[in-house]
């Protein structure tokens, strides 16, 4: 019968086919899944429901995982991962809570023993809800197939709305092969999840406006918050009508155009100096969508020490948690923009004086390298991509370290969802596998992998993934051979000990921080050897005057490919505030 | 800062691990909670968890935030900002060989309201509620005879009626005005006979 919809299907089902087929009527189109004994029925929907939803196998969890966070993160929808029980939902725990922190909707799905075997320590049960109560949105053990549709719909709901963030649904195997005829309208029953009172008041929007209109030196603080609600076009607006300056967070990049002139890039431990010097002398400081993270507030009592301090997030255990507000506003940040750019003036005084003042600290402090440098510098590897890919459609994803700050310093980024780091986790080996997921999301794009050589190790597995499925993902590895932010750590404060941050043989002199030159003498392990053994292009780069062919090669290459980049190890990632420190502490040379 | 002593009461929905998640959002996040009750509510989807914890407003402030943002809880409210009832119920076994002390124990036990509930041969065991400076009393004065074994409920609380703004607190709840006066008798919230311990 062709007039049935699913609202009014009565046909009977299986837990596993009402789960995927919950999917997606939720418009999921892609899911990352790596089956084992205790998933095998859901798999066996997966296949059912082909058609509508493919499923990409990863070849590890954690790499399916943070592929479905790529997928999440560069599209602003649930991304979808899926494991077994035990070792299979254990390996999704890192980017589980990574996807808390960040802020990323994301739904994982794990099997589990049989409800019989729960608590009898059954082969492969791992108390997987337990393990990941603290570090989820929300979470569940589904142990009534009745339950299933009604969870699957509070578990979208959950994971999109307010503050986004990763629910995770643990199914025993029994429930899967349960047959039940699902109640597609059953309501949701969350009587303490209200989400929608969350806009601003009249009140608070005029309070803020008023704080524009006498302030003399305003900056705008933004951050994850405005991607995660499309706010960038408000914001846009907010800062046309207002000409307030903004320095973005790590999650904020992209919010706002690079080459603004109201730009201030980046704020925070490896941020510009003019945007934490902006910070500290500013006399409004308007955070939105951020959290006040250490990282961006080196020591919390001195950070914008003599502003009045204006806050509007959704979550309002935000609000006040590290810094007090003087106006607090919880809302999504978008309602809260679109009321105020309803009535906001620009602030009464001059702000030329304040933006000389900016324009002075940008000309004496830019982002900067040596630009004479005899090999590839990271900085200038990055910037030369930049150039390279700027009239292409380029997603940007990275690992964690050096390479990852000196990505957000000079890659320029204009646009929301465009560049995907692992922000407050700080999870080394998001890069590869994050890739995949934009690259399943954006087919047609390129997608970029700027990653280090300790970082790509931790998921270079996924270039299996990359090949067999066809995600044309590149990588520029920028290869050190060290953990380089340790490295620069060490150098900085504990006089230069290498504390097992060389990844070549221990016998090398590197090792033991006895080294000579700039370069590690020998490049372990193959990376293009390791390349083509997947089938994926590759070849490796040392001298600056092949940088731009190499790049152009790469991103010509019809499939994935490697690009490893030769790179100094002594090289530091400046301006730096020292960790619990203050912007006077600020290291620039 | 002044540290307060706050006693929070959190509405929650009654599915398992509501428990193990509070619990371990407050360990995770440093709050030390000096009591903490759990019991069903009038309705049966619901639980009611009470807590004494001890901070300033600021971190009253964020526990209370952190626990409405677990999706299972319903509604916290700071019950100590109120004029409120709380009641704490103890259970001691006190050793008292037959002789004169099990007299001393029995008027000791009649003067702070409490009740004999079980006598054995060389111990007797003693019910008493009251609020935690009561039972914080109670025990010091019955130490010296010999407690065996101590058992207590943690502290329970209740904002009293006429404290009530009408459809303030009862509405934010999803309660109406008539379950809260059927929960709290007439007569038992004036502040007389309510602190008379």
């Amino acid at each position: 019968m062709s007039t049935v919809n699913r609202n009014t299907q009565t046909q009977v089902m299986a837990g596993s086919d009402i789960l995927v087929k919950s999917l997606v009527d939720h418009g999921v189109e892609v899911l990352f899944a790596y089956p084992g004994g205790c998933s095998m029925p859901m798999h066996q929907s997966l296949t059912r429901y082909a058609p509508q939803l493919r499923t990409i196998l990863p070849r590890h969890e954690q790499g399916g995982a943070f592929a479905a966070q790529g997928y999440a993160r560069s599209t602003g929808r649930v991304g979808v991962v899926m494991a077994t029980s035990g070792p299979g939902a254990t390996n999704l725990v890192t980017a589980i809570a990574d996807a808390k922190l960040d802020s990323v909707p994301l739904i994982a799905i794990t099997g589990q023993v049989p409800t019989w075997y729960i608590g009898k320590d059954a082969f492969q049960e791992t108390p997987v809800v337990e393990v990941c109560r603290g570090i989820t949105k929300h979470h569940y053990l589904v142990t009534d197939v009745n339950d299933l549709a009604r969870v699957m719909k509070e578990a979208f709901h959950i994971a999109t709305t307010g503050r986004p963030g990763p629910v995770i649904i643990d199914m025993p195997k029994d429930v899967q092969n349960q047959q039940c005829v699902p109640n597609w309208d059953e309501p949701m029953n969350l009587p303490g999840y209200r989400v929608e009172y969350r806009r601003p008041q009249p009140e608070q929007i005029k309070q803020v406006a008023a704080a524009i209109k006498r302030a003399r030196r305003p900056v705008i603080y933004a951050g994850g918050g405005i991607i995660a609600a499309g706010a960038s076009g408000a914001l846009r607006e907010f800062v046309d009508k207002t000409g307030i300056p903004v320095g973005l967070t790590v999650m904020g990049l992209g919010a706002f155009p690079a080459g603004h002139p109201r730009a201030l890039d980046m704020l925070g431990m490896h941020g510009s100096v003019y945007s934490n010097f902006a910070v500290d002398e500013c006399d409004l400081l308007i955070a939105l969508g951020v959290r006040f993270d250490d990282r961006v507030t080196g020591k919390f009592e001195e950070f914008a020490k003599g502003a009045k301090i204006v806050h509007i997030d959704i979550d309002p255990s935000e609000i006040n948690k590290n810094k007090e507000a003087h106006i607090s506003v919880i809302s999504d940040v978008k309602a809260a923009l679109e009321e105020l750019n309803r009535i906001v003036e620009p602030p009464d005084a001059d702000l030329q004086e304040w933006y000389s003042t900016i324009d002075a600290w940008k000309a004496k402090y830019p982002f900067k390298y040596d630009t004479e440098f005899d090999g590839i510098l990271q900085q200038h590897a990055i910037h030369t991509l930049c150039n390279l890919v700027s009239g292409r459609e380029t997603y940007v994803t990275v690992g964690v370290g050096q390479h990852q700050m000196w990505s957000a310093q000079f890659f320029k980024f204009n646009k929301p969802r465009t560049w995907l780091s692992s922000s407050g986790l700080g999870t080394m080996g998001f890069g590869l596998p994050a890739a995949m997921g934009v690259q399943a999301a954006h087919p047609d794009a390129l997608v970029i992998d700027i990653d280090g050589d300790g970082s790509f190790q931790m998921n270079i597995q996924e270039l299996a993934t990359c090949f067999c499925e066809r995600l044309p993902v590149k990588v520029m590895l920028l290869n050190n051979q060290h953990l380089g932010m340790v490295v620069q750590w060490e150098d900085r404060f504990m006089q230069g000990n290498r504390a097992h941050t060389y990844l070549g043989p221990i016998d090398h002199p590197e090792a033991t921080g006895k080294g000579q030159g700039k370069f590690a003498q020998e490049r372990y392990p193959d990376f293009v050897q390791i390349a083509k053994g997947y089938k994926c292009g590759g070849a490796t780069v040392s001298r600056k005057a092949d940088l731009l062919p190499a790049l152009q090669e790469m991103i010509d290459y019809a499939g994935p490919y490697v690009l490893d980049v030769q790179v100094p190890y002594q090289e530091q990632v400046l301006p730096m505030i020292p960790s619990g420190g203050t912007v006077r502490d600020i290291i620039v040379e | 800062m002044n540290r307060m002593r706050h006693v929070l009461s959190a509405l929650v929905q009654n599915v398992p691990g509501v428990l193990a998640h509070i619990s371990g959002m407050l360990a995770s996040r440093g709050y030390n909670i000096d009591s903490l009750a759990v019991g069903e509510t009038e309705d049966p989807s619901l639980s009611r968890m009470t807590f004494v914890v001890v901070g300033d407003d600021r971190v009253l402030d964020q526990i209370r935030k952190q626990l409405e943002k677990i999706v299972t809880v319903v509604r916290v409210v700071d019950v100590s900002s109120h004029d409120y009832v709380e009641r704490d119920l103890m259970l001691v076994k006190v050793s008292a060989p037959p002789g004169g002390q099990r007299a001393e124990i029995r008027e000791l036990t009649e003067i702070f309201r409490g009740s004999i509930v079980d006598v054995g041969p060389d111990e007797i065991t003693i019910e008493i509620s009251g609020r935690e400076q009561k039972i914080q009393a109670f025990i010091e004065r019955i130490r010296p005879y010999g407690i065996v074994e101590l058992v207590r409920t943690g502290r329970i609380a209740m904002i009293r009626s006429h404290g009530i703004v009408p459809g303030s607190l009862g509405a934010e709840m999803g309660i109406t005005s008539d379950k809260v006066c059927i929960t709290v008798p007439h007569g038992a919230g004036t502040k007389g006979i309510g602190q008379a311990e």
